[in-house]
């Protein structure tokens, strides 16, 4: 089975390979034969990748100990979906992980554009599949997860061993998040390939007008969507999970998680200037490359172990091939852009400060400035050993004072922006839309201010929320009304209609919406309060207005782990409102403890405990509570996040039947819903 | 086109604004929180201001040295011979990693009289992967 996946590993080498040169080839000959065997090439890849999954699937689900991936990962004992989860839990497994999910994103880009773009479809799959290739390498030659265990003897003769016994999944990874937080988020980053092929393929084919940028935002939006998610759930498991009461630490792989995630985030914005006004064409295609080449970069640096986080401890030579790959993904975006130059020049510029444009350029400003800090203050420890030859690396601090203004100007810019005008806004139109946000924002911090919101962030980030959820509001009430009182319909049935004609707006608007939440989520940590008390049976410690009383401290085994565990009585105004137990596991097959938090959570509040361990000198329990206001926020905000973006991909409704007779007349000025209007052209295509 | 460039002028001067005040708090965050990375070794050759530098030391626990007296926990790292005392002061408990002979990684500042008192210590697994020659990973979130 070893060797039927390495083999399956080998062939999808070849065809992407094939693929690679043979796309090339189909490109210069201008023969479409060859250009179909290339696609077809790169297809079957996807196919010969899945096989090396299932092999390796197959070890781990018949406890085969005789490859040194699955001794490393897994034992008898695990429980079934993390076996199946234990595929990502290390160096070689995520990397097959990457190629095999990039090679789905593959499959479905070549398999649903099959017959559309001929233009185009050549040189995204050339892109697609040299991507495939450097993975692939990694997979076949320098990190392969089929490696048997064994040693030679002494006349050179290699005996295979196999371990009665594997070393077991590390139980940081033993938790529900684990099996699907990694595929999220890398779902995330092998999806920003797809953007980058389209963007590459765009400008190396010069692609006529605009469609490739409504191609290019469509598969970026896909890929934003599982990064925030990825984003979100490693955050709700680093919360959940390590005990130490927060959910953001500024460590270098969350940090390389949330690089392309701005960069994308960016792009979605600054799109709209291309597609709209024709504005910022070489600014889209650099922030499209830069993207994927964060992503790279991200992975890299969660695989390497070039910057030391909690994440990867691991030192390897994998860094060199990450550093060469990203080298020459730089130089093809550079050799591209510099020859096909004048194929981006702007059709416009900048009219008014006050106007849509500006809006959005500040946006871009800011956005890219948060990049720029947050990947200067990861790579610090590495630069300055560089230039100065001592190893310095900057803390949270240093994060918090640059991005806590900056997101906070984000916020300000969520609201005004999206009402703003294109090209110039009037006076009047500025006093119409925003004196009522405003004055909301105005009564929430007065009303913040006097129930206590003293630390000026929070208080700022409060004025703001309520402002950009009142603008919100206030574009779906004034078109909703707008509708309603044309159909005769409610406020409310109005609102849905409303957004299905203009998914990409009003979807954006949930999107927003959803920020707010989180900002506001973000914002309660300023209130975050914790303690810590050695505590005896019958002892009690007092948290905000909580108090926890010790009942009682037991053990529970099973066989994948043993534990300690504390069970607590909570108690609020004298009255008794629920039990926590929070516990310490000790697994046997990887000899590590592990914290299990014991979480209460509400919509204002979480009490979060800890049992942190005996105390080294009276051995009773130490217990550690936090109390953490407005955390459930930030995870509803995320639901709302993806709910906005599920809709902004869906197709406008009436827009497709109306378009059908403009169809006829004019394709010169696409109208407000262009993401429509690409899928009609597209399907329109289809028949060319 | 005068508003245009009017328009341009203004949004470079407000750019300019932004991109300097936020120069401005990157240099004073880091100036808070910048940590030096420095070996055991390299440790005795410091003198002058970089003495009082926050700084992160690694090294391995020494077996038997871990200690713990009223709310502080000494123990002692070694790297390459070179040997330093650590007293950790912290709140949290240290990790359950934290053993004899586990590489650690203490944060803090040195005392005059050569300790250095770490405020954070962060502990990895004594590398349990040693029996699995080709694996390299084991503790990778994503």
């Amino acid at each position: 089975m070893d060797i039927f996946g390495s083999f399956a590993l080998l062939l999808a080498l070849l065809a992407a390979v094939y693929a690679f040169g043979a796309g090339i080839a189909g490109i210069l000959t201008r023969r479409v034969l060859l250009t179909k065997s290339a696609r077809n090439a790169g297809m079957a890849v996807f196919g010969l990748v899945t096989l090396a999954v299932a092999a390796l699937e197959y070890f781990f689900f018949t406890d085969d100990f005789s490859l040194a991936y699955v001794a490393a990962h897994s034992n008898r004992a695990l429980p079934l979906f993390y076996k199946f989860a234990a595929l990502w839990a290390g160096q070689e497994g995520s990397l097959l992980y990457w190629s095999w999910l990039l090679s789905i994103y593959a499959f479905c880009v070549l398999f649903l554009n099959r017959k559309k773009h001929p233009e185009l479809m050549p040189y995204a799959g050339v892109v697609l599949a040299g991507v495939q290739i450097f993975f692939l390498i990694l997979n076949n030659f320098v990190a392969s997860p089929f490696h048997v265990l064994g040693s030679a003897d002494s006349s050179g003769v290699f005996h295979l061993t196999r371990l009665p016994e594997g070393h077991g999944l590390n139980p940081l990874l033993q938790y529900p998040e684990m099996v699907i937080h990694p595929p999220m988020l890398y779902l995330g980053y092998t999806g920003f390939t797809v953007p980058f092929a389209f963007a590459l393929a765009a400008l190396l084919g010069r692609y006529p007008g605009e469609k490739w940028i409504h191609i290019t935002r469509r598969w970026t939006m896909i890929a934003w969507g599982f990064q925030t998610v990825g984003i979100l759930l490693g955050a709700h498991w680093a919360y959940a999970v390590l005990g130490w009461g927060g959910y953001w630490a500024w460590d270098p792989v969350e940090n390389a998680s949330l690089l392309p995630w701005i960069t994308g985030t960016a792009f979605l914005h600054s799109v709209m200037m291309q597609e709209k006004r024709g504005m910022m064409k070489v600014w889209n295609v650099w922030l499209v490359f830069t993207t994927f080449m964060l992503c790279i970069l991200g992975t890299m640096l969660t695989r390497s172990g070039v910057v030391s986080s909690v994440h990867a401890f691991a030192q390897s030579s994998i860094g060199n091939w990450f550093v060469g790959f990203l080298a020459l993904i730089f130089l093809v975006c550079l050799w591209a852009w510099w020859l096909n130059r004048d194929y981006l020049r702007s059709e416009n510029q900048l009219d008014s400060l006050v106007s849509r444009e500006s809006s959005f350029l500040f946006n871009n400003l800011i956005l890219l400035a948060a990049c720029f800090a947050v990947l200067w203050g990861t790579l610090f420890p590495v630069l300055s050993e560089w230039v100065t030859g001592s190893k310095i690396s900057v803390g949270p601090p240093f994060f918090n004072k640059v991005n806590v203004p900056i997101a906070l100007f984000l916020l300000l810019l969520t609201g005004v922006g999206p009402l703003l005008a294109w090209r110039k806004t009037s006076l009047d139109a500025l006093r119409r839309n925003f004196a009522w946000p405003l004055a909301g924002g105005a009564v929430a911090g007065a009303l913040g201010f006097v129930f206590g919101f003293r630390n000026f962030c929070a208080l700022m980030c409060l004025i703001l929320s309520v402002f950009v959820a009142l603008t919100v509001f206030l574009e779906f009430y004034r078109g909703a009304r707008v509708i309603a009182s044309r159909d005769g319909a409610n406020l409310f049935t109005a609102a849905i209609d409303l957004a299905r004609r203009n998914t990409r707006r009003y979807g954006g608007y949930v999107v927003h919406f959803g920020m707010v939440l989180i900002f506001i989520g973000i914002a309660g940590s300023a209130f975050n309060r914790d303690t810590q008390k050695e505590m005896g049976i019958g002892q009690s410690l007092a948290i905000g207005p909580y108090t926890i009383l010790c009942q009682n401290f037991d053990q529970v085994n099973n066989n994948n782990y043993q534990s300690e565990r504390a069970t607590l009585e909570v108690f609020r105004n004298g009255h008794s409102v629920m039990m926590l137990y929070p516990e310490r596991r000790f697994f046997p097959a990887s000899q590590v403890t592990e914290t299990m938090v014991a979480l209460e959570t509400g919509p204002l509040r979480d009490l979060y405990v800890v049992y942190a361990g005996r105390s080294p000198e009276t051995d009773k329990p130490v217990i550690h509570a936090y109390l953490n206001p407005l955390v459930k926020w930030i995870w509803f905000g995320g639901l709302v996040v993806v709910i906005g973006t599920g809709l902004a991909m869906l197709p406008n409704r009436r827009a497709a039947l109306a378009l059908r007779s403009v169809a006829e007349t004019s394709w010169a000025k696409p109208p407000e819903g262009a993401p429509a209007v690409a899928a009609v052209r597209s399907r329109g295509d289809a028949h060319d | 086109m005068s508003t245009t460039i009017e328009a341009r002028k203004k949004f470079l001067i407000g750019s300019g604004i932004i991109v300097t005040a936020l120069i401005l708090l990157a240099y004073a965050g880091y100036t808070q929180s910048k940590t030096y990375y420095h070996t055991i070794s390299e440790l005795s050759a410091l003198h002058g201001s970089s003495l009082r530098q926050r700084m992160r030391v690694s090294g391995n626990v020494r077996a038997g040295s871990i200690t713990h007296a009223d709310g502080r926990t000494d123990f002692i790292l070694e790297e390459e011979g070179k040997s330093l005392t650590v007293s950790y002061t912290g709140r949290d408990p240290l990790p359950d990693t934290f053993k004899d002979g586990a590489p650690a990684v203490a944060e803090g500042r040195l005392t005059p009289d050569g300790r250095f008192d770490a405020e954070q210590v962060q502990a990895k697994c004594a590398s349990k992967y040693e029996a699995t020659p080709s694996s390299a990973s084991g503790d990778n979130k994503s």
